[in-house]
C-alpha cells in the first residue's frame, strides 16, 4: 500500500492555481524531497496532507491519515524561559492532542518516550529546559517527537534550515535511519537539495504552477528546470552538489503552516 | 479582638474559603497565562470586569454577575478581534481604556455607598456573603473542569503551536475557550483583590514557580501553592493590624516572585559555572 496517494490534485485561491493535475505515489520507505520558490505550494501540499487545508479538486489519501504523520518543523529559537524539557516536548508528539489530563498509562507512555529520546541520542539533556539547548539538539528533540508516534509518514518542513553542516548530517541521517529501518515514507520540504541529495530517491519540483517529478538526475537538468522556470537556468554538477544558477531558488524561506494557505 | 477571635467570624471563614478557591483556579492557570504570554490579557479582561461590576451596582443587580459577565464579554472580544499575536497588545489597549472609562462614568451616575465602588477596585473579600461565595465555587469547579478536559491541546498548542496545528490540534478555538476560562476566573478574582491587583493572583505565582523548574506538571503546582499562600496568607496577615487585604496579598505574592527569582538565579549561575 502506497504510504501517500495523489489523484487529480489541484490547489487554487481564487484565480491563482497553485498546481493542478498533480498525480503522485509516495511509497513506504521512499525519500521525497519537494523543491521550489516562495509561493510555489510546497506548504499547502503540507497542509493539504495533514488534513488542514481541502484540495479544490482531485483526491490525497494518506496511510493512516493524520495520527500516522510525524511532523518535523523548522528549527526556531524558543523562549529560554520556557517551562519546557524536552522529555515534554516528545511527550506532546506521542498524545498532545488528547483530549484529557492524560493520567493514565503514564508509565507505558514514559517507556514510549524515553525510546524516542534513546533513539536520537537526546537522553542526556532530554530533562533540560529546551528553551537553553542548542539548535541542533532541539532538532534532535523534534525527530523524536516526531518518530514517538511511529508514523507511517514523515512530514519535514525545512528541518534543517539554520543549523550547521555537522548537525545537518545528524538530523538528516536521523530521518534516514527511520525509513530505513520502519520503511516510513518521507516527504522533505527544502530550498536546499545538496545536505539531503544522497538520501533522496525522487524530487517534486514545483514552480508557478508547473511541477516535475522525478529522479534528481532526471528533473535537476538545465533543460527541466529552465522550462519550469521559463527563464535559463544552468545547473551545474561540481562533485557530488548540484548548482542552480539564475533560478532565484535559493532565496531564504520563510513560511509557516498556521501562518494560511498561499505561502 | 485577638487573631483568633477573629478567625471564629463568619465572613472572615468565608472570606477565606473564598481565597483557597481563588488560589486554586489562579494557580492552576497562571502557568498556561504566563507561557501564553497574556498577562496584559488579564489584566485588560480583568479592567473590563470592573466596568461590569460598576453596570451592575448602577442598575442594582449583583456585582458578581456583573463582573462575570464584562469580562467573558472582554475575553471573548479580545479572542475574536486580535486574530493575530501581533495585533494583541494594541487591540487589548484599546479595549481597557474604553471599558476603563465606562466604569468611570457608570460609578459617577451611581448614589449608593462610596465604599461599594472602592470595593471593585481593591477588592472587598470580606463583603463575600455566601451567595457570592456558591457563586465563587461553582463557577471555580467549571473552569477547573474544563481546563482538565482542554489540558493536553492547550499545554500543546501554548508551547508548540506549529507542531499543534499540523496533529490537528484546534489551537484558534482552544484561544478562545482559554480566554473564556481566563475572563471567569478573573471576574471571581476582581471580588478579593479587584480588578487593579489581578495580576497578583493570576500571574506573579505562576512567574515565581516557572523560575524554579522546567517541568510544566511541578510548575502548576507550585503555582497553585503560591497562589494559595499569597492568597490566604494575606488575609490572614490583615486581620490582626486591620489593613486592606489586597495590599497584603500582593505583597506576599511579590515577595514570594523575589525569592523565587533570588534561586532561580543562583541556580542558572552555579550551573553555568559548573
Amino acid at each position: 500500500m502506497t504510504a501517500i496517494s495523489l489523484r487529480g490534485a489541484r490547489l487554487s485561491y481564487g484565480d491563482r492555481v497553485l498546481w493542478d493535475s498533480l498525480d503522485l505515489d509516495v511509497e513506504p520507505g521512499e525519500f521525497l524531497a519537494v523543491l521550489g520558490p516562495n509561493g510555489s505550494g510546497k506548504t499547502s501540499l503540507m497542509r493539504v496532507l495533514l488534513g488542514l487545508q481541502p484540495l479544490s479538486s482531485g483526491t490525497v489519501e494518506v496511510n493512516g491519515g493524520n495520527r500516522a504523520i510525524g511532523y518535523i518543523p523548522q528549527q526556531r529559537a524558543l523562549d529560554q524561559s520556557m517551562t519546557l524539557r524536552g522529555r515534554d516536548l516528545v511527550g506532546l508528539g506521542l498524545d498532545g492532542y488528547r483530549w484529557g489530563l492524560g493520567v493514565r498509562g503514564r508509565a507505558a507512555r514514559r517507556i514510549r518516550v524515553d525510546a524516542a529520546i534513546e533513539s536520537v541520542g537526546a537522553t542526556r539533556y532530554a530533562d533540560s529546559p529546551i528553551g537553553l539547548l542548542s539548535g541542533g539538539e532541539q532538532q534532535r528533540l523534534r525527530v523524536a517527537q516526531a518518530l514517538v508516534g511511529d508514523p507511517t509518514v514523515m512530514l519535514c518542513d525545512e528541518p534543517l534550515l539554520s543549523l550547521d553542516l555537522a548537525n545537518q548530517r545528524v538530523v538528516s541521517e536521523l530521518i534516514d535511519k527511520r525509513r530505513r529501518e520502519a520503511a516510513t515514507a518521507v516527504l522533505f520540504v527544502t530550498h536546499e537539495l545538496n545536505p539531503v541529495l544522497p538520501l533522496v530517491d525522487r524530487v517534486l519540483y514545483l514552480v508557478g504552477g508547473r511541477f516535475r517529478i522525478g529522479t534528481p538526475e532526471e528533473v535537476m537538468t538545465s533543460a527541466t528546470l529552465s522550462e519550469l522556470y521559463r527563464t535559463p537556468v544552468e545547473v551545474v554538477r561540481v562533485r557530488d552538489q548540484i548548482l542552480v544558477v539564475g533560478a532565484g531558488a535559493c532565496e531564504e524561506q520563510t513560511h509557516h503552516l498556521s501562518a494560511g494557505a498561499a505561502s | 479582638m485577638t487573631f483568633f477571635d477573629l478567625l471564629a467570624l463568619d465572613f472572615v471563614q468565608t472570606a477565606l474559603i473564598a481565597a483557597a478557591v481563588l488560589g486554586l483556579v489562579a494557580g492552576a492557570l497562571g502557568p498556561f497565562i504566563v507561557t501564553r504570554k497574556m498577562a496584559f490579557a488579564v489584566h485588560g479582561t480583568s479592567e473590563l470586569a470592573f466596568t461590569g461590576g460598576a453596570a451592575a451596582l448602577l442598575l442594582g443587580v449583583g456585582v458578581g454577575y456583573g463582573a462575570l459577565a464584562g469580562s467573558i464579554i472582554a475575553a471573548v472580544l479580545l479572542g475574536v478581534l486580535s486574530r493575530r499575536e501581533s495585533d494583541r497588545d494594541s487591540v487589548i489597549g484599546a479595549i481597557l481604556a474604553f471599558g476603563l472609562g465606562m466604569g468611570i462614568l457608570m460609578l459617577a451616575l451611581y448614589k449608593g455607598r462610596s465604599s461599594n465602588k472602592f470595593g471593585l477596585l481593591v477588592g472587598q473579600i470580606v463583603g463575600v456573603d455566601s451567595t457570592d461565595l456558591q457563586l465563587l465555587v461553582i463557577s471555580s469547579a467549571a473552569v477547573l473542569a474544563v481546563l482538565a478536559v482542554i489540558y493536553r491541546p492547550l499545554f500543546f498548542a501554548s508551547v508548540d503551536p506549529d507542531v499543534a496545528v499540523a496533529r490537528g490540534v484546534p489551537v484558534r478555538g482552544l484561544s478562545i475557550v482559554f480566554a473564556v476560562l481566563i475572563g471567569v476566573a478573573t471576574a471571581l478574582s476582581v471580588q478579593v483583590v479587584g480588578a487593579l491587583l489581578v495580576l497578583a493572583l493570576m500571574i506573579t505565582p505562576a512567574a515565581a514557580a516557572m523560575r524554579l523548574t522546567a517541568s510544566p506538571v511541578r510548575a502548576i503546582v507550585l503555582s497553585v501553592v503560591f497562589a494559595e499562600v499569597a492568597a490566604v496568607g494575606g488575609i490572614l496577615l490583615s486581620l490582626q493590624p486591620g489593613l486592606p487585604v489586597s495590599a497584603l496579598v500582593t505583597a506576599v505574592s511579590f515577595v514570594i516572585y523575589l525569592v523565587c527569582r533570588g534561586i532561580g538565579a543562583v541556580r542558572t549561575g552555579a550551573s553555568r559555572a559548573a
